[in-house]
């Protein structure tokens, strides 16, 4: 072996660790990751942002992101903030992601606003978030964003009076308060506003009560997973569908829950961000994506979530070339507009929070007999109506 | 007016029985046996993951699933008794919550890795599903098989206690092992077996309740006050005083639904406290040690 070919070997060697001395920016995401939140969140969160880095690679040559996952399995401010904490000083990261809960969310934000750290919520839905720390932005929806456009639909279909049942936890009354102030000042009339305990398994009764104060229709907010599945169940099983008493509601059959919801759930109408049906190339190429990594997952809200959130990181990334820049950082992604699986969104220049459209969509049932949220109106550009202004 | 109680005691009595399904295999467990079996709604979740898969996989019929489910979470419970459960028996109470609530979470991680962390529906024939009608109203199909379920279990429970050489031996066997064995009982296998039944009622619970409780990992701990509740209220070890108290419970927190809507969760809370410091034992608690 001659000189020349062991300098040449050494070159090449030396251009091959090249990439290692790159910049690593790294990203701490808190979410539910195990626990009973983990499949309606912390999968999906992850599904989202391993589908965006598959499909597009790392943010820039040079630049290596790393993603610090955080286990928060629950509502807990002091844990939250506590983790962020760590994952900021300990770990150094530049970026923070994720939050299901509105608690969690807010309780970090102390650390996003003093540290400077740029942070995407992926969930926590409350209008107030975002406003808590200058560094927050927002790739979810708020619910007063989805229940205010679920309501004039529900005026444009006619329906003159409503009882609101909604589950008795902040986002709830949250989404009866949006939603009736919107219907009233439309012209419609709220009959009752019926708040149910969070541990309420049998909802026969309040169904039939309902069906004896003979609204046109029923606006509903139940969390996720068994409770959205009973009142389903329990809503045809009282007979209220055959009573013409319509199902107005917002989240309740995201992909998640869609299939073991089952036939109950052919023809409730919906408002809400994404729709698994979405027809667009953006969202096809994700569900194929999605698919190819995650055989078994569904695209849900909290996935395309993740996904976008993935998107907003690296839009700051890339504007800041990996450097720590948090205020060039959000600068950057301050009024960005790009089309996502969802259809088109922007990140608002004022309140850093999303705007996006709203679909009214039926349930029914694909070619291969699966059920699927088919849209079919949509509310343009809907922004968070519950900010304060 | 007259419609609206009638409407409490048929939709209390509906959930009452549901009540009664998910906790009567505690009954037999924690009240007869005197284990503190914390594990009892893993026995549920079991039978209700057994029944959905049967159904969707392989086709079974919905009633021959509910056996089945039944079979399944005895088996699954006959095992676990014979490996770890029998050498608690004589062992202090904080150790047998220790083992169950660790067999719990042992089988909520299972769950989680077998079936997924989103609920998973035991899905109902046509014939089940939808609403009957009672005249003035309607009902849901659904409750009438748990109402009959749960009376046939009754049914059957009784007869296996009062009317049986294995109801006698068991008696005997909880009021006084060691007699019982000089007496020559097996009372190892007797245990086993109680057990085993114990676990295969909780399952059958599983699968009839899972519209109102529906099949997911969680599920042993979410419902677990709900089951304790009624066995406590009911006197442990009385298989009549469980259904008296789910009945009362349902009818309680069903007449808070449709009075006071937001307070009916305290209402059977407030009726647990009130029985329970006028009969700390329960309604029908055993003068004997049965």
């Amino acid at each position: 072996m001659s000189f020349g070919t062991v300098l040449r070997a050494g070159a090449v060697a030396l251009a091959m660790t090249a990439p290692a001395m790159a910049e690593t920016v790294k990203v701490g995401v808190i979410g539910p990751f195990s626990g009973p939140f983990s499949g309606s969140f912390g999968e999906p969160f992850r599904q989202g942002v391993e589908t965006y880095v598959a499909m597009n690679g790392q943010p820039a040559d040079g630049i290596e992101v790393e993603f610090i996952w955080r286990d928060l399995q629950k509502p807990d401010p002091g844990q939250a903030r506590a983790l962020a904490q760590e994952l900021v000083a300990k770990d150094g990261v530049q970026y923070l992601a994720g939050f299901v809960f509105t608690p969690n969310a807010i309780a970090a934000a102390g650390i996003s606003q003093q540290a400077k750290i740029p942070t995407v919520i992926f969930n926590a839905s409350a209008s107030a978030v975002v406003s808590q720390s200058e560094y927050y932005v927002r790739t979810s929806n708020t619910l007063a964003q989805v229940s205010v456009p679920t309501a004039q639909d529900a005026l444009d279909k006619g329906y003159k009076t409503v009882v609101t049942a909604v589950s008795d936890y902040a986002p709830g009354v949250d989404a009866e308060t949006n939603f009736a102030k919107a219907f009233t000042e439309g012209g419609g009339e709220v009959l009752e506003s019926i708040r149910m305990p969070l541990s309420t398994t049998d909802f026969g009764p309040y169904l039939q009560s309902i069906q004896l104060k003979k609204p046109d229709a029923l606006f509903v907010f139940l969390p996720y997973g068994p409770p959205t599945y009973s009142f389903v169940n329990a809503y045809r099983d009282n007979g209220l569908d055959k009573a013409g008493i319509a199902f107005v509601g917002t989240s309740e059959t995201q992909e998640v829950d869609l299939q073991s919801l089952g036939d109950a759930a052919l023809g409730l109408e919906t408002g809400y961000f994404y729709s698994a049906a979405h027809e667009s190339p953006e969202n096809d190429a994700f569900k194929a994506k999605l698919k190819e990594l995650y055989p078994n997952a569904e695209p849900n809200p909290a996935t395309v979530a993740a996904f976008d959130g993935t998107h907003a990181l690296y839009e700051m990334i890339r504007a800041t070339g990996g450097k720590t820049d948090p205020d060039a950082a959000i600068a950057a992604i301050k009024g960005k507009s790009w089309e996502s699986p969802r259809g088109p969104i922007t990140i608002d220049a004022d309140t850093r929070d999303i705007v996006q459209n709203v679909y009214i969509r039926k349930v029914e049932k694909d070619a291969d007999g699966r059920l699927v949220n088919r849209e079919y109106k949509t509310y343009e550009a809907q922004p968070d109506f519950g900010a304060q202004k | 007016m007259a419609s609206l109680l009638a409407s409490i005691l048929i939709d209390g009595f509906a959930y009452g029985m549901v009540l009664f399904m998910v906790s009567v295999g505690l009954t037999v467990t924690l009240g007869l046996m005197r284990f503190v079996n914390l594990a009892h709604g893993m026995f549920a979740m079991i039978g209700g993951y057994a029944a959905a898969s049967l159904i969707t996989m392989a086709g079974v019929p919905y009633i021959l699933a509910l056996i089945l489910a039944a079979i399944v979470a005895g088996i699954i419970a006959l095992g676990l008794e014979i490996s770890v459960i029998r050498w608690m028996y004589g062992r202090p109470e904080l150790d047998q919550v220790l083992l169950t609530i660790g067999l719990v979470f042992i089988g909520i991680a299972l769950a989680g890795m077998l079936f997924g962390n989103s609920l998973v529906p035991v899905p109902l024939p046509d014939m089940l599903r939808g609403a009957s009608d009672l005249g003035f109203r309607v009902m849901p199909t659904q409750r009438i098989v748990a109402a009959v379920v749960g009376l046939l279990s009754l049914l059957a429970i009784w007869l296996l206690l009062d009317r049986t050489m294995f109801g006698i031996r068991l008696r005997a066997t909880v009021d006084n092992a060691r007699a019982a064995g000089e007496l020559g009982i097996n009372t190892r296998r007797v245990y086993a077996i109680a057990f085993s039944v114990g676990a295969a009622l909780a399952g059958l619970g599983g699968v009839v309740g899972a519209e109102l409780l529906p099949v997911e990992p969680y599920y042993p701990l979410k419902y677990l006050v709900l089951f304790l509740a009624v066995v406590a209220v009911g006197g442990p070890g009385s298989v009549f005083g469980s259904l008296i108290a789910a009945l009362l419970l349902g009818t309680v927190e069903t007449a808070g639904k449709y009075l006071a809507p937001g307070f009916a969760t305290i209402g059977l809370f407030v009726v647990m406290l009130l029985v329970l410091s006028w009969r700390p034992d329960g309604l029908f608690h055993r003068k004997s040690r049965l």
